[in-house]
């Protein structure tokens, strides 16, 4: 079932504070085996002129992924997700995230095509702290492979 | 929070230095942990090959992840990529073998742009295939 193409710049409600923790940037390196000390070392950080640990590039996917499902669950979204794979993905940095930040995730539809009976639906993810300052921006594009 | 390679050192052309990632089923699992992306398809071979895929496949981002790493050793301040977008063109396919896949990563200064920035471009391949297609990333130099 193809995507309304109306859906574009559907705009979702801000999510719930995400507190972003040292423990979960310790994490999140470690499963990249990311050895970079900025991750997990304070003081490394703030010698490179960070105020806490920094999180990897990627980090952010943590965050658009929880953020992404309020599109995903839009009854006008058809989208079938069992056939779903993640077709691209791109991040935007005002700055880097970092243990303490108050992040709040507000999602939007970016852009919808159908390509060959597949359904491909662009998700933008824009992080802000609480206080409104903008962080990060995510476009995920996911395609529902056509059954036919 | 400045990269340790400087603008004026660069060329469309430089070369990143190679990196190979060897990928295990343990590395898909604690990736699914650390990012919440519990897919079946990144851990359960039967569920894998039911759905068509040749076994198990590693999480996208984390491949991406890795490509990112190159980028991020290379500058020497993972706060440097202020840009950075992937295409999956192929599935990174993990066996359960004792060994796993590898993924190697090569990069390029593609285009020298204002404000110190430069765009690399990747290449990422797991098995002599291009796993990651636009692979491209934006880096603020010193």
């Amino acid at each position: 079932m193809a995507l309304d193409a109306g859906l574009v710049g559907r705009s979702y409600p801000p999510s719930v504070v995400y507190e972003v923790g040292r423990e979960k940037i310790g994490e999140f390196a470690r499963a990249l085996g990311d050895p970079d000390p900025v991750y997990v070392d304070p003081e490394a950080a703030r010698a490179a002129g960070h105020p806490d640990v920094i999180a990897p590039p990627t980090f952010a996917i943590v965050l658009s992924l929880g953020a992404g499902e309020v599109v995903l669950a839009d009854p006008e979204v058809s989208i079938d997700y069992s056939r779903v794979v993640h077709g691209e993905q791109r991040f935007v940095h005002h700055r880097p995230i970092r243990a303490g930040d108050r992040l709040v995730a507000t999602a939007s539809v970016e852009a919808v095509r159908s390509v060959a009976g597949n359904d491909m639906l662009t998700t933008r993810v824009d992080l802000t702290t609480e206080d409104g300052e903008p962080v990060c921006r995510t476009s995920s594009m996911l395609v529902a492979r056509g059954t036919a | 929070m400045s990269a340790a390679v400087r603008y004026a050192d660069v060329e469309v052309g430089t070369e990143l230095p190679e990196q190979v990632f060897p990928v295990t089923r343990a590395d898909l699992v604690r990736y699914a942990g650390a990012s919440g992306d519990f897919n079946v398809i990144h851990w359960n071979e039967r569920v894998a090959t039911e759905v068509g895929l040749p076994g198990v496949i590693a999480h996208g981002m984390l491949t991406a992840g890795l490509a990112a790493r190159a980028v991020t050793a290379w500058a020497g301040d993972p706060g440097a990529l202020v840009e950075y977008s992937v295409r999956f063109s192929r599935p990174v396919v993990v066996p359960d073998d004792g060994v796993g896949a590898e993924v190697v990563v090569r990069g390029r200064v593609a285009a020298l742009q204002e404000d110190q920035r430069v765009r690399v471009d990747l290449t990422v391949t797991s098995g002599g295939e291009k796993v990651l297609s636009l692979a491209r990333a934006v880096v603020v130099l010193s």
